[in-house]
This record gives structure tokens, sequence and C-alpha cells, in this order.
């Protein structure tokens, strides 16, 4: 193949990374931003659609500062975004422990979790505020777990040698989130945030050339509304939904940030999904979402299959020398706590081999035998009991007597909305925060790294670098008056009217499923190039069935969650178009995204460096009649740590 | 109802592997609260299943209900839920008269169809409160609890600001006993199982949660009397130590809160400050 040895840059992806030694970047980078006068910060009024950790940390610290902030969810309150369902734990490079962390360290270790495809600049950002975002959390009243002396407990998590994930029991997320919108509400109650729950942005309003506001359908009532700003913020989170079955919440949705990517937001690196290898395996066709169980599991639990496939005795009944701990066997250092990438594909292998357990044979075992020994059972209950009770509820059966049985589940999305150092988008004025983002994570990120990332960047990042737009850009006042709030108004009434008059037979559900099916067996844990040029085909049918086939009761003057969800299956099939082409793109291997034609002899990813050490962006192709893109390149540049192959062996 | 449901048979064939025997679908009658909007006049409408699978969730089991009611033309049942993971706090049914249902410290996305009968009968509604007015058929509107919470549910700590998280030393015993009162979804369930349509179960949690850290100790008496004041000012009605709340939250709150909010209330009122 005939490829550049090295990847040109797009001009038009500045990523405004400042220069000079890694550690003193963000510093410099924070002198040399404009501010806002305190009194002239009540005149900007910032738009925040979501209210996660990004969302809630973001709205809560502008607000703070004195900036006119309202804020958008679409559940009936901020404090149900999916932020909640975290489990694990946060980390931080705190060195509580006195283990050897550092925030190099961190920075490190999630450079090289993201196999090498994430920004040195932000992610040794990230670093360096995830020890305020513990300090920030504790002052809220986040009631992390706690030693003996009354100090702070901290536990290990997959892809690190060191202990610095702060957990809230199997709650942290819960907690984190709390604490979040603890802080919002108090803004909320002072007047400072305009609060519009059950609100779901339908369209993003783009004036001379700046994002200007948004435009909103009130899901009670049907109305559609548009509010004008002087930045929007998306902190929507991820489109793991895209594959139906995933851990996500039901109403995760990738509509916003898909909104934002028709009106000239590019979207980079769609193809990388993290697939977490500890969940409740799926039980049948009724199945509506997949269940996490934490990583933190691995900590005390051992992963096993039976040596050979046709193993009839029951698990306890298999002794030792019939059990393969393959990750014990192939990641010795790592074991049973390797990265999420790694362990998922370790799974899908040995059950793809004929290895698997239970009905299916699609899931392996996550054994506490050992760990309750050693231990004692009282002790594997206060670690875990919350998340044993949970798996019980769920399968019927008890993990204190039977293993668990887990397999693999979309979880995460390290794709997003390209932004730059200032977590600006390619639409100036629009920024995009937490999950949504590309930005940090790589090709794959290391467990208790989300929280961590939606908090720095609400409470640290955009609080310094919102005012780059504000105050460096010239931009005059508009109001929703302005025809072009009209003019998205009516596109967004007769898209929902195109939905509604279909007439066709199928729900919107039915289709959504069987658009998750197809990501799942072509862009999901294994891609290869035939796979996903039929997958690309088939998305491209099944988006012209949808428009002609679905159905959807109810008027659109009232709650409709029918009609709500259609919307947002229309635009996952365009965002599952890209996710495939993207994949296909990308002739390597690196963290979630495994090519089966590139692996090394012993199965791992093979990263190719010389050419594809780059974030691939996504235009929207304006000039062309049907929807296409086209793919801008960022080239990632790595002058303090030295590629390598990723090795937890 | 049938709480006296024998789980062992299941559990016995639930474990044992790799013959995983077919489950037998289950049928059933539902009564299902249909209201088409705050204003409109509700009413049960019946509904019957007959290919109820024991492994579904309750919700996964009302997905196929609408399934088949879009099939038919018909608009589906409109009910809150979104992480089906018993977590979020979004799901709200009332079934067979219990706030999520028979089952002990569990939300209604985790209650799964096995813990049924084959023939059974099941009511549904929303949660009913007058401070939880209805929305649409099993959605209620819960806003009144966000209201309680912005006026004081939370301990003022502007970003940056933060002193190191070690400075300040928290018992275990605290961050634990804080931790078991932060553990509420804010679901409703306690107002809607009480006959007094009380939320003390739920101010209190807040109120313990905030009251027994260190950090929470600057606004411990204004945080109580506005979260009070609000709450009172939603229409909850009072406490009558009836302990229905405990029974029925999902996560296990305990009642021992709302007396700590007593003490609380009375010892803010008794302050200088």
């Amino acid at each position: 193949m005939s490829t550049p040895t090295a990847v040109a840059s797009s001009s038009k992806l500045d990523s405004k990374c400042p220069s000079g030694p890694l550690a003193e970047r963000w510093q410099k980078h924070k002198f040399d931003l404009k501010l806002v006068n305190p009194a002239n910060r009540r005149k900007f009024h910032v738009l925040v659609v979501g209210t996660g950790l990004a969302g809630a940390s973001a709205a809560s610290s502008l607000a703070e500062l004195g900036y006119s902030v309202s804020a958008f969810c679409i559940q009936d309150s901020p404090r149900r975004a999916h932020s909640i369902a975290a489990q694990g734990g946060i980390n931080a490079a705190k060195n509580c422990q006195n283990d050897g962390d550092s925030v190099h360290r961190l920075f490190y270790d999630t450079i090289k979790g993201g196999d090498f495809r994430a920004r040195e600049s932000n992610v040794h950002r990230l670093a360096e505020v995830s020890v305020n975002i513990i300090d920030q959390c504790v002052a809220l009243g986040v009631p992390f777990a706690r030693e003996y002396g009354g100090l702070l407990a901290n536990r290990s998590f997959g892809g690190a040698q060191v202990s610095r994930t702060f957990y809230a029991r199997g709650q942290t997320g819960q907690q984190l989130l709390l604490g979040a919108y603890s802080g919002l509400m108090r803004q909320v109650g002072e007047g400072k945030v305009n609060l519009y729950a059950r609100h779901e942005m339908l369209d993003l309003v783009v004036i001379d050339g700046i994002a200007r506001g948004i435009v909103c359908r009130n899901l009670i009532t049907g109305e559609i509304k548009s509010y004008a700003g002087d930045a929007v913020l998306l902190c929507t989170g991820g489109y793991g939904n895209v594959f139906y079955l995933s851990t996500n919440a039901k109403a995760c949705n990738v509509t916003a940030a898909w909104r934002a990517h028709k009106r000239g937001a590019v979207f980079a690196n769609p193809c990388y999904t993290q697939i977490h290898p500890t969940c409740i395996p799926v039980s049948g066709s009724h199945q509506s979402k997949l269940t996490l169980m934490s990583e933190s599991l691995r900590n005390d639990g051992r992963v096993w299959v039976p040596k050979v496939g046709d193993e009839t005795r029951t698990p306890d009944q298999v002794p030792d020398e019939a059990r393969d701990y393959y990750l014990e066997r192939k990641y010795p250092s790592f074991g049973n706590l390797s990265p999420r990438d790694i362990s998922s594909r370790a799974a899908k292998q040995v059950c793809d081999e004929g290895r698997g357990v239970g009905g299916s044979k699609m899931s392996v075992y996550l054994d506490f035998r050992d760990a309750i020994v050693r231990d004692g059972v009282d002790a594997i209950r206060a670690r875990y009991g919350n998340l044993f009770q949970m798996y019980e509820r769920i399968t019927g059966e008890d993990p204190y007597r039977v293993p668990m049985r887990i397999y693999p589940a979309v979880h995460y999305t390290m794709g997003g909305v390209w932004v730059d150092y200032n977590l600006e988008s390619t639409v100036p004025g629009l920024f995009v925060l937490g999950e949504a983002n590309f930005s940090d994570h790589g090709a794959n990120r290391l467990g208790a790294s989300a929280l961590m990332q939606g908090l720095a960047d609400g409470y640290f990042v955009i609080p310094y670098t919102i005012a780059s737009h504000l105050a460096g850009r010239k931009f005059g006042k508009v109001t929703a008056e302005h025809p072009e709030f009209r003019r998205v108004e009516q596109e967004v009434r007769e898209r929902i009217e195109r939905l509604r008059n279909a007439g066709g037979k199928r729900s919107p559900d039915s289709f959504h499923r069987e658009l998750g099916l197809l990501m799942w067996d072509k862009c999901g844990m294994a891609r290869n190039a035939g796979g996903l040029r039929q997958a690309i085909d088939c998305v491209r049918e099944l988006r012209e069935q949808y428009w002609q086939d679905v159905k959807i009761p109810g008027d659109a003057a009232n709650l409709n969650n029918a009609l709500e969800h259609a919307g947002r299956v229309a635009d996952f099939f365009e965002l599952a178009e890209l996710m495939c082409m993207d994949a296909l793109d990308r002739n390597e291997s690196c963290g979630g995204h495994f090519r089966e034609e590139f692996q090394t002899p012993d199965g791992e990813a093979k990263r190719d460096d010389a050419n594809y050490c780059y974030a691939g962006a996504w235009e929207v192709d304006a000039s062309s009649s049907s929807l296409a893109w086209k793919l801008l390149k960022e080239p990632l540049v790595f002058e303090n740590v030295k590629l390598a192959e990723r090795s937890y062996k | 109802m049938s709480s006296s449901h024998d789980t062992h048979a299941a559990h016995d064939a639930a474990t044992s592997h790799g013959a995983h025997a077919e489950k037998k679908s289950m049928r059933l009658m539902l009564h299902v609260w249909r209201q088409r909007d705050p204003s409109a006049e509700g009413k049960f409408v019946t509904y019957k299943l007959d290919d109820v699978s024991p492994d579904m969730s309750f919700l996964e089991m009302l997905d196929v209900l609408n399934e088949r009611l879009i099939a038919g033309g018909d608009e589906a049942i409109a009910f809150d839920h979104d992480c089906r993971e018993g977590i979020c706090g979004a799901c709200s049914l009332t079934i067979n008269g219990q706030p999520h249902g028979f089952e002990s410290e569990t939300t209604t996305c985790q209650i799964h169809m096995r813990r049924f009968e084959d023939g059974q009968t099941i009511y549904i509604e929303p949660f009913r409160a007058n401070a939880f007015p209805v929305v649409k058929d099993l959605v209620v509107d819960r806003g009144a609890f966000d209201r309680i919470i912005a006026a004081g549910g939370f301990i003022t700590a502007r970003a940056g600001s933060a002193p190191d998280a070690n400075a300040l030393p928290v018992p275990q015993v605290a961050a634990d006993a804080a931790m078991d009162a932060a553990a509420c979804i804010g679901c409703g369930a306690c107002v809607a199982a009480c006959k007094n349509a009380s939320a003390m179960l739920f101010v209190s949690a807040k109120v313990s949660h905030l009251a027994l850290l260190p950090q929470g100790q600057a606004e411990r008496n204004s945080r109580v009397l506005a979260m009070v004041e609000q709450m009172d000012k939603e229409g909850f009605g009072n406490c009558t130590n009836e302990s229905e709340c405990e029974a029925a939250c999902p996560k296990g709150i305990s009642v021992s809160n709302i007396a700590r909010l007593n003490r609380e209330y009375l010892r803010a009122l008794a302050s200088s400050d």
C-alpha cells in the first residue's frame, strides 16, 4: 500500500495546543487566555445541554463565575443523567497510597491505555486537574470511602499498577453526580441558572459562522422553541446506544452531537467504541439493555473458562487443572486487571473457540471462590455486596455460591465531536465536554477515567477556556427572534412531521434493534474490511426503509416516547454509516478498534504508527446531494512518550 | 399478592449450567392506568399478555406490550425509566398497590418476571401524591424534589476553592453513615407509599447525609430550615411514624433519618443564628 510516511494536517483542525514543556503547558495556556471582566460576565448567556457530570459541573461553575446560564436535560430531573450509573470509581494522581503514583504516571497510563491515539497536551492537563477534582467533590459532601483514620481510601483499577481510584461503595458515579447536581441546584435556587428539564435539543443554530443557540422540543407539551445565547456547551454523553444493547441508559443518544455535526462540527474517531469486559450476558430476545458489573470486581474475581469446550461439569466441580484462567495466563503482570479492550477480546476469543459457558456458551466465569476462602465471605460482602445483589436479581443466580457469568458489552465511546485544547469544536462558540467529545482517551479509555474527564472539563477547563470565545471574538447580540432561528425551528418541525407521516408498519424500536445487531456483528469487538463494506450498504438500505416504514402512533403535542425515540434512531442510522467508514479507513488495530486483518501473530492489536497516528475527523460534505463526508486528519505528535507496543504481559 | 412465591426452584434450574432448560412463558392480565394528560380523567385499561419470559424485567414486559400497541396503531403506555439498573431513580410504578412492587429494596426496573406467578393479575399505576401530579399515563412530575434540593440540599463550595481532601479527616463511621443516607435515588416511592404523602424520608436522607459530614456543618442550621420550608410549600403531608416509606424505599433508607431530621430541625430552631 502506498501511503505517506507522515500524515498531513488539515488546516481546519488547529488543536491550539500550547508549546513548551508538557508540565507547564496548561499553566502557560491559562495565563495566555483572555479573561472576562466579572462585571461583564452576566451579560453573556451560556446554554449548557446535558446535566451529567460534565454538564452539571460546567453549568454550576460558570454560574458561580457570574455568567448567565441555561441548563437543559431530557430527563425529568438533572439528577438522573447517566453519569449516575458509574459504579467503580474516579482516578486521581494524589498518590495517597505512597505507591509511586504521580501526575506523570497517570498521564502515561492514560496515553498508553489509549493505545497512543490521544493528544499529549490534553491528557497531561487531565492528569493535573484530577487532583483538584477529588478536593472539590469532598468539599461538596461526596462521601468517599475512608480509612479508619478518616483519610481517603483507594482501590485498583484496570490498566494501572498503582491504587489511585477513589470510590463511594459501588455508587461512585451516583455520589459524584449528586454532588455536581447539588451545586447546580444551588445556582438554580439563586436564580443564576434557568433549568429546563424534559427538554430535548433538536438542532443547533449557527449565525455568521458562530453557534448562537439551540432549538428544543418540550417533551411534555411538544412545543418547539428556540433559545439564544453567546456560547453553546454540549455535555450530552456518548453514542453507545447505536448498538441498541449497551450499558447506557435507554435515553442516551447522539442527537444533540449529531445535529451539531450536521451544522458543521467535525466528528472524530467514531469507530473507537469501548466494549466493557464484565457485563451480565444477554438472556433473550426481549433484552432491552445490558448491565455492567463493575470492573472493581476483577480485583478479587478470577476470570476463567474450561480448558475444553465440551466440559459438562458444573463450575464448582471443575478442578483447577481443567480451568483456563486465560487472563492470568496471557497477561501475567496485569492478570485479571488487564485493560478493558484486551480483556474483552480475550473473552470473545475463548467463546469463539467454543469454550464459553452458560446456555448460549457466550459467557465466561468471574469466580470469587478463592477470594471468599482467602478473605472470608463477610469481607467480600462488604466490598461488593450491592453488586452481588444486583447480579442475583437479574440472573436469579447467587454469586457467593456459583461463579458469575459475564460477557463484554458496549459501554463507552471514545470518539465524539472533535474539539481543540479549549474544548471548542470546529463551529466557533460550540464547546463539547465529557464523553460527547473525542479528546482524552484515544482509542481506549481506562476504568475510572470517564468520571475524571467529565468533571475535569466542567469544573476546571471550561471556566477558563470559554473566555477564548467570549472575550476573544467580536460578535453582536442575537435573540431567538432572529430569522435563522425561525428557519431552523421550521426544519425541526418538518422533520418530526416527516417521521410521523411515514405511515409505515414498524416501531422505531424494532428498527433500532435491527441496526444494533448489524453494528454489533460488523462493527463491534472485531471488524474486517469486507464486513464493514457490507455493513455500510445494509445501514443505507435500512435507513431508507426506516423513513418509509416507521410507525409512530400518538400526536406531537403531548408526551410521546415513541416520537422521541424515532428522532434519535434516525440520527443513529446516519452515525452508524460514519462509524463503519471510519473503521474501514483505519487500516490498523488500536485500542477498542480491532481490525482482524491487522494483528500480531499472538492475536494482539497491531498499530500502524507510520500511517495512522492521527485523529480521523469527518466533515459533512456540503457539496454532495446525498449524505457524504470528507476525512480530515489531525496528526498526533508524541514528544514526551515513546510510541511502543502496548504490552500488559 | 404473591410474595410467598418460592424462588428456590427457579434458582436450581438457573444454576445448572450448560443445560438451561427452556423456561416456560407466562400469561398475565394487566390493568394499566391510562391518562392522556394532567387534566384528563384517567382509567384502568386491561391488557392480556401470553408470552412473557420469566427472565424479562418488569419494564421489558411493558416494552413487549408497547410494541404490540404500536403495531396495532395504539399509543404506547408512557412510563419513566432510564438506566434500568436501579440507580437513576426514574422508574416509578405502583405495582399491585405498592410503589416499586412487593420485592424489598428493589426498584421497578430491577423486578424480574420470574417473581410473578403464571396467570397473575397485575395492577400498574403511577406514584400517587398531590405533590406529584400525573403528566401522562404512568409518568408523574417530581419537580418538587428538585426544588427542595435547590432550597438548601447542598454544601456551598465554589469550584476552585476546595481545601485538600485529606485536610479534614472524616471518621469511617461518619462516612459510612453519610453514605447510607446519600444512597437515596430520589425516586419518590417514600412519598407514594405514605398515607400522608410525606416527603420526610427524602428530605431527612439529604439532611442526614450533609449533617453527618464535617464539611456540612457551616450550613447545618440554614439547610434544614430551608428544606423543610420548601417541603411544606410543595404540599407534602406530615409524618405520622407509619414507616411505610422505609418499607417501600428501594435503597433501604432508614426512618432513623427522620428522627435525625426532627432533631436537626429543633436544634436549628433553638439556635441563635
